[in-house]
């Protein structure tokens, strides 16, 4: 029996872990364009990015004052007791620990203007289900800032170009993006589904470790290929010129309808923040994306 | 590209022998300002009134900080640069009335800007957008707060920083613009990009 204390516990840490501490594969990515990037400017604004990051984990701070909008990655198994209780626990740990950590009141009424200056509001926290067999919960966090959201984009592309379409489509947003998403950015990409179901995908790929190639090898293949497209932008860290625009491209795909051909880009900065941890039915917590001693 | 502390005030003089790519470390007094700030501001020059402090020599910084009040004192948790694009529409009267020589903000600004900073003599200095933590630990102190009913993050803040950067100087007196040529090449290296690609 999991109890809804212990949930709101480990989402409240799993918020304070995802905005003060980046996932070593992240952390990892940003070291390895810092190595490689060879523009002066370019390699001091990745320097600049890992002082920071490692600032923040130091003093426990947010690594950047926008600490986004909420959304909560939920697999509950599903002989889990009380599974209708979890989104009361998760929005009352939204509400801690944006006093706790804190984060930057982001839940504005989109037509009042009113700020509820606690994250939540209607459907944000946003949560995300997915029921699976057995009785452990596993909950991920994803602080998605704004100004990568912002350049995100959704493309109801001519099923007759196929991938060309698709390069085509990401290579423009990319370049329109510029120095506005904060890059080195990730890319995540989906196809296919539907307008909301190719958006809802594209996000999903950003909780993919970036050290992870794609199962598929087409689309591995692919991804490499659109990597490699959108650094030679030379558009580069913070839009200042250099190698590194992103630092990694993750691909997924729904079957389409005939006549549609759907490709949504969600980008992702450099701040990728985000934490996931399983709770067994014995109340036994795994920290998965970090380390919590 | 060079790397040059400056101190505030900064000197006319001075600040024309930035170029972009150059990097700054500022130390002195620097001040925030965001839309409403900016607008606050030249209202009250336009109504023949003085700003709370002169702001000839000093950098305006595009930032609505995260601040906390212990032991009645400020402190600057988190102090990242915001999009300058919102203040393109006031930047040029800005330094034309009051003689700021560095804007520090992220994602560069637009040719109203460029222009006033050729004609008047001031740079923009990109700070690494989101970098807050890094920011705030350059800030010494709060020496005052102006404007509070814009709200907390809208207000001047005047700040005092040691070594505050790396700034990367992306717009010069010289009529330069880094963030438009990367923009710019980019554009052009479109069509070789798709080549590439395979269409
Ligand atoms: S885009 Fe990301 S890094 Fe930049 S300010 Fe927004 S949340 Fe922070």
């Amino acid at each position: 029996m999991v109890s809804m204390q212990v949930v709101e516990n480990v989402a409240v840490k799993l918020l304070q872990l995802a905005v003060t501490e980046l996932p070593q594969d992240v952390k990892d990515a940003l070291q390895r364009a810092h190595r490689e990037e060879d523009t002066q400017v370019g390699k001091s604004q990745l320097k600049a990015i890992l002082d920071n990051i490692d600032l923040a984990e130091k003093t426990s701070a947010p690594m950047c004052q926008d600490t986004g909008v909420i959304i909560f990655y939920v697999k509950a198994g599903s002989k889990l007791d009380g599974i209708d209780k979890i989104e009361d626990a998760l929005r009352k740990a939204t509400i801690r620990a944006t006093k706790q950590v804190p984060l930057r009141p982001n839940a504005v009424n989109p037509f009042t203007q009113k700020n509820t200056s606690d994250n939540t509001g209607r459907h944000i926290p946003y949560i995300h289900w997915e029921i699976v067999p057995g009785d452990t919960l596993e909950l991920t966090v994803l602080p998605k800032g704004g100004g990568s959201e912002n350049v995100s984009a959704l493309g109801m592309l001519s099923p007759s170009q196929g991938t060309n379409a698709l390069k085509k489509f990401v290579i423009d947003t990319i370049i329109n993006a510029g120095a506005k998403p904060c890059p080195p950015t990730i890319l995540g990409i989906a196809v296919g589904g539907g307008a909301d179901i190719a958006m809802n995908l594209a996000k999903q790929t950003l909780l993919k470790p970036l050290n992870q190639p794609n199962p598929d090898p087409e689309l591995a293949k692919l991804e490499q290929e659109l990597r490699e497209a959108a650094n030679s932008t030379g558009i580069g860290p913070m839009g200042l010129g250099g190698k590194t625009t992103v630092l990694d491209v993750k691909i997924d795909y729904a079957y389409r309808h005939p006549a549609s051909y759907p490709v949504a880009i969600v980008v992702q900065c450099w701040a990728a923040r985000r934490a996931s941890a399983k709770i067994y039915s014995n109340e036994k917590i795994e920290y998965i994306s970090h380390k919590v001693n | 590209m060079t790397t040059y502390p400056l101190r505030t005030p900064i000197s006319e003089k001075d600040v024309r022998k930035l170029v972009v790519n150059d990097t700054i470390y500022l130390t002195g007094t620097i001040v925030t300002a965001r839309d409403s700030a900016h607008k606050k501001a030249l209202d009250l020059h336009k109504n023949g009134k003085q700003l709370p402090l002169n702001l000839e020599g000093l950098a305006v910084f595009h930032c609505g900080p995260i601040v906390k009040k212990e032991n009645h004192e400020w402190n600057v948790l988190a102090a990242g640069p915001t999009t300058s694009t919102r203040m393109e529409p006031f930047e040029d009267d800005f330094i034309k009335n009051f003689k700021v020589r560095v804007v520090i903000g992220k994602g560069g600004m637009g040719k109203k800007t460029v222009d006033a900073m050729k004609h008047y003599g001031a740079v923009y200095g990109a700070f690494t957008g989101g970098a807050a933590v890094l920011a705030a630990k350059a800030i010494k102190q709060v020496k005052g707060v102006e404007w509070t009913d814009l709200g907390m993050p809208e207000a001047m803040w005047i700040l005092d920083v040691e070594n505050f950067g790396p700034l990367t100087v992306a717009i010069d007196t010289h009529g330069n613009n880094l963030f438009q040529t990367i923009q710019t090449k980019a554009e052009t290296k479109k069509q070789k990009i798709y080549k590439t690609l395979g269409f």
